[in-house]
C-alpha cells in the first residue's frame, strides 16, 4: 500500500496543498457551523441550556424524532436488504423499474414527497372518505409522518448493498449451499459478514436523514405543538418564536445524536479490525 | 477462521443495533413515563404566523376560566403558518377544533371547499366574529436614516421593501391592499394609477418571504431591507424583541385589518367538543382576554380596553367599505392571472 501512495504524492508541495485545502473546506463548511450551533446554543449559559431541552415540548419532539427512527429505520433495513438481494443475486422482468423506482426519492423534492401523502390520505385526498369513516388519522398525526420519512430514507440501505453485491457475484452463496447450508444459515453466515460495512453504513445514513428529514415531515405534521413536530420542525418554532438560545439548544441535541451515531460507527469498526488481527494471530 | 469471522461479523451487527435500539426506546420510554390526564379535554387551534405569543398567554387563561367554571381540565394546542396554508391544511384534515386566521377569505375557503362549517360563519359570533383587529405600519431602522414617513416614500426608487408573498401569507395580502387604498384615495379612486403605485412598491421587494414572521426574521434578523411592512402587534413584538434597534412609523392612512376566528363544525361534532370551542371563542371577547390581547399589541374591541392600550390613533378604511369584501378583492388581485400576477415580476 506504501508504493503507490509515494509516487502519486511526489511533489511535497502538492501533497501540503491538498491536505490544506481538503482541511480547509472542511473547517469553513463543516466544522464551523457545528461548533457555531454548540456555541449559540451555550451563549446563555449551562442553566439556560437544560432548561430549553428539559422543556415539555422540545421533549416531545425529541421522543417523536426517535420513534420514528426506531419505526423506519428497521423497515427500510429489512426493505433494503431484500431488494438489493432480489436486484443483484436473480435476473427477473422488471428489474430495472424496480431499481430505478428505489431511487426515486432521491430524485423528487422532499416537499413532494410529503405532498404525495396528503394527496392520498388528506381529507380531500383518494382516501380521505374512507378514513374519514373509519376515524383513522394519517396525515396531520404521526403515522403521516412515518410514511413520509419511511420514503425519503428509501433508497439509503438498498444505494448501499446493490453494488457491493452485485461485485460479490454469488459464488460464495453457490459454495455454501452445495455444502449443505440452509437458506438462512448461508445469508447469516455468508452473505450478512460479507456485506456488514454496507449495511450498517446505510443504516446509519438511513437513521441521520429519518432524525434530520424537515422539509417532507413539514408538509404532513400540521405543527401541532408538542404533539406532531420533531425535532427539526421544533427548531424552526423556536428560531420564529425569538427563541434563539433554544432553537441553538436543540439543534445542538440534534447534533449530538448525529455524532454519538458516528462515534457508534467508528467504535464498531475499531472492534471488528481488533477482533480480525486476533483471529489471525491464534491461527 | 472463515467460520469465526462470519460469527463475529453478524454479532457486532447485531450488537451495534441492539444499542441503537435500546438507545432510542429508553429514551422515548423516558417521556412516556409521566402520568396521562383523562379527564382533560384538548382543543386544536390553528393559527396564522403572528400570534404565537397571544393565544400562549390566552390559552392559559382560558384554561383556568374553564377549570373554575367547570372543574374540567383544557388543553389548547397550537399549529401555526402562513394563514393561507393553515385553511388548506383543515381542509385536507387537520383536525382543528377552532380557526383563527389572518383574514375572512380564507376561512370562506374552509367552509366552500372543505365544507367544513356553514357559510355564514362570520354571523356567528360578534364585531364580523374578530375578538380584536390590527393594522398595517412600517418598521425601520432605528433613527429612521431613510426619511420614510408615508406609503409616497416606500415606493421612490432605490428604497428596498421587506414584505412577505400575498400568495401565501394573509398580513402580506393587508400590506398590499392598504398599499392600494392609499393610492386609490391619493389618485381620486383611479386604478390605472393605484396598479402603477403598487408595482413600484413591488420593484422595491427584493424577497417575499411565506409568512409574517419570516419577513419579519429578514428584516430585524438577517439585515435586509429599509422599511418592513408589518402587522401593527409584529412591529411591537419586534421593538420588543430587539430593543434600540428599530422604531415604528405610522402612515398618513392604512387599513383595518380584521383578523377573524371560527368554530370548525365537522371537527368539533367529530370529536365532541363542540361546547368547549365555543366557550373558548367566547372567551376571547371577555375583558380578562382582551387585557391580554391589547398586552400583545392588537386592537381590543372592547373599547375601555382600547382607550387603555394608547395605539395611535391611525386614519383607517376598511375592505367591505372600500374596496368590495374579500371575495372580490381575492378574485381581482390575489388569484392566478389577478392584478399581482400581472404587476409582479420578479
Amino acid at each position: 500500500m506504501k508504493a503507490p501512495s509515494r509516487s502519486i504524492a511526489a511533489s511535497p508541495t502538492a501533497r501540503f496543498a491538498l491536505i490544506a485545502s481538503a482541511l480547509t473546506f472542511i473547517g469553513i463548511f463543516l466544522l464551523l457551523p457545528l461548533v457555531t450551533v454548540f456555541v449559540e446554543a451555550l451563549s446563555g449559559g449551562v442553566s439556560k441550556y437544560m432548561a430549553a431541552i428539559v422543556e415539555p415540548d422540545a421533549l416531545a419532539a425529541l421522543r417523536l424524532t426517535l420513534l420514528i427512527a426506531v419505526i423506519s429505520v428497521p423497515l427500510n433495513m429489512v426493505f433494503g436488504v431484500t431488494a438489493s438481494w432480489a436486484i443483484s443475486k436473480f435476473d427477473f422482468w422488471g428489474k430495472s423499474l424496480l431499481i430505478t423506482m428505489i431511487d426515486l426519492p432521491f430524485s423528487v423534492s422532499p416537499v413532494i414527497s410529503g405532498l404525495i401523502y396528503v394527496l392520498l390520505f388528506g381529507a380531500q385526498g383518494l382516501l380521505g372518505p374512507y378514513l374519514a369513516e373509519h376515524d383513522i388519522q394519517i396525515v396531520f398525526a404521526v403515522p403521516g409522518i412515518v410514511l413520509a420519512t419511511i420514503f425519503v430514507t428509501f433508497p439509503f440501505v438498498a444505494r448501499e448493498l446493490i453494488p457491493l453485491m452485485q461485485e460479490q457475484g454469488t459464488e460464495s452463496e453457490e459454495a455454501a449451499r452445495s455444502l449443505g447450508a440452509s437458506g438462512w444459515q448461508m445469508f447469516t453466515r455468508v452473505t450478512l459478514p460479507n456485506i456488514k460495512w454496507g449495511l450498517l453504513y446505510g443504516v446509519l445514513l438511513c437513521n441521520a436523514r429519518a432524525m434530520g428529514e424537515f422539509g417532507a415531515v413539514s408538509v404532513v405534521s400540521g405543527h401541532i405543538r408538542g404533539l406532531t413536530t420533531t425535532m427539526p420542525l421544533h427548531v424552526e418554532i423556536l428560531y420564529n418564536e425569538y427563541n434563539f438560545v433554544a432553537a441553538f439548544a436543540v439543534a445542538s441535541l440534534l447534533a449530538f445524536l448525529a455524532l454519538i451515531t458516528l462515534l457508534l460507527q467508528s467504535v464498531l469498526e475499531w472492534r471488528d479490525a481488533a477482533m480480525t488481527t486476533a483471529a489471525g494471530a491464534s491461527l | 477462521m472463515t467460520r469465526f469471522r462470519s460469527e463475529t461479523a453478524a454479532n457486532l451487527l447485531a450488537h451495534a443495533l441492539a444499542i441503537l435500539a435500546f438507545t432510542f426506546i429508553a429514551m422515548i420510554a423516558l417521556g412516556y413515563g409521566r402520568p396521562a390526564h383523562a379527564a382533560t379535554v384538548t382543543l386544536l387551534n390553528a393559527s396564522y404566523d403572528p400570534t404565537r405569543e397571544l393565544y400562549q398567554a390566552v390559552n392559559v387563561a382560558f384554561a383556568k376560566a374553564w377549570k373554575a367554571k367547570t372543574g374540567d381540565d383544557v388543553k389548547v394546542q397550537q399549529s401555526h403558518g402562513g394563514s393561507g396554508s393553515q385553511s388548506r391544511a383543515v381542509i385536507d384534515g387537520l383536525k382543528a377544533d377552532v380557526v383563527t386566521l389572518a383574514l375572512a377569505y380564507d376561512i370562506d375557503a374552509l367552509a366552500e371547499r372543505g365544507k367544513a362549517l356553514p357559510a355564514d360563519w362570520q354571523k356567528r359570533l360578534p364585531n364580523n366574529s374578530t375578538p380584536y383587529t390590527s393594522t398595517i405600519v412600517f418598521l425601520v431602522h432605528k433613527g429612521n436614516p431613510k426619511g420614510i414617513k408615508d406609503w409616497s416614500d416606500i415606493v421612490k426608487p432605490g428604497i428596498s421593501v421587506v414584505t412577505p408573498n400575498p400568495k401565501t401569507s394573509g398580513g402580506a395580502r393587508w400590506n398590499y391592499l392598504a398599499a392600494w387604498g392609499y393610492a386609490l384615495h391619493q389618485n381620486g379612486g383611479n386604478e390605472a394609477k393605484a396598479r402603477e403605485f403598487v408595482a413600484a412598491l413591488y420593484k422595491n421587494a427584493p424577497v417575499l418571504d411565506s409568512g409574517a414572521r419570516g419577513a419579519t426574521n429578514t428584516f430585524a434578523q438577517r439585515g435586509i431591507g429599509d422599511v418592513l411592512l408589518a402587522w401593527e402587534n409584529e412591529a411591537y413584538l419586534t421593538l420588543k424583541e430587539f430593543p434600540g434597534k428599530f422604531e415604528i412609523v405610522t402612515p398618513s392612512e392604512s387599513i383595518l385589518a380584521e383578523p377573524p376566528v371560527a368554530l370548525v363544525d365537522k371537527v368539533v361534532d367529530a370529536k365532541k367538543t363542540r361546547e368547549v370551542a365555543e366557550a373558548y371563542l367566547q372567551f376571547l371577547y371577555t375583558l380578562e382576554a382582551q387585557k391580554i390581547i391589547a398586552d400583545n399589541f392588537y386592537r381590543p374591541r372592547d373599547e375601555a380596553t382600547a382607550a387603555a392600550a394608547k395605539l395611535p390613533a391611525i386614519k383607517l378604511f376598511t375592505i367591505d367599505a372600500e374596496l368590495g369584501g374579500w371575495t372580490k378583492v381575492q378574485k381581482t388581485h390575489f388569484a392566478d392571472g389577478g392584478i399581482f400576477d400581472e404587476i409582479y415580476k420578479p
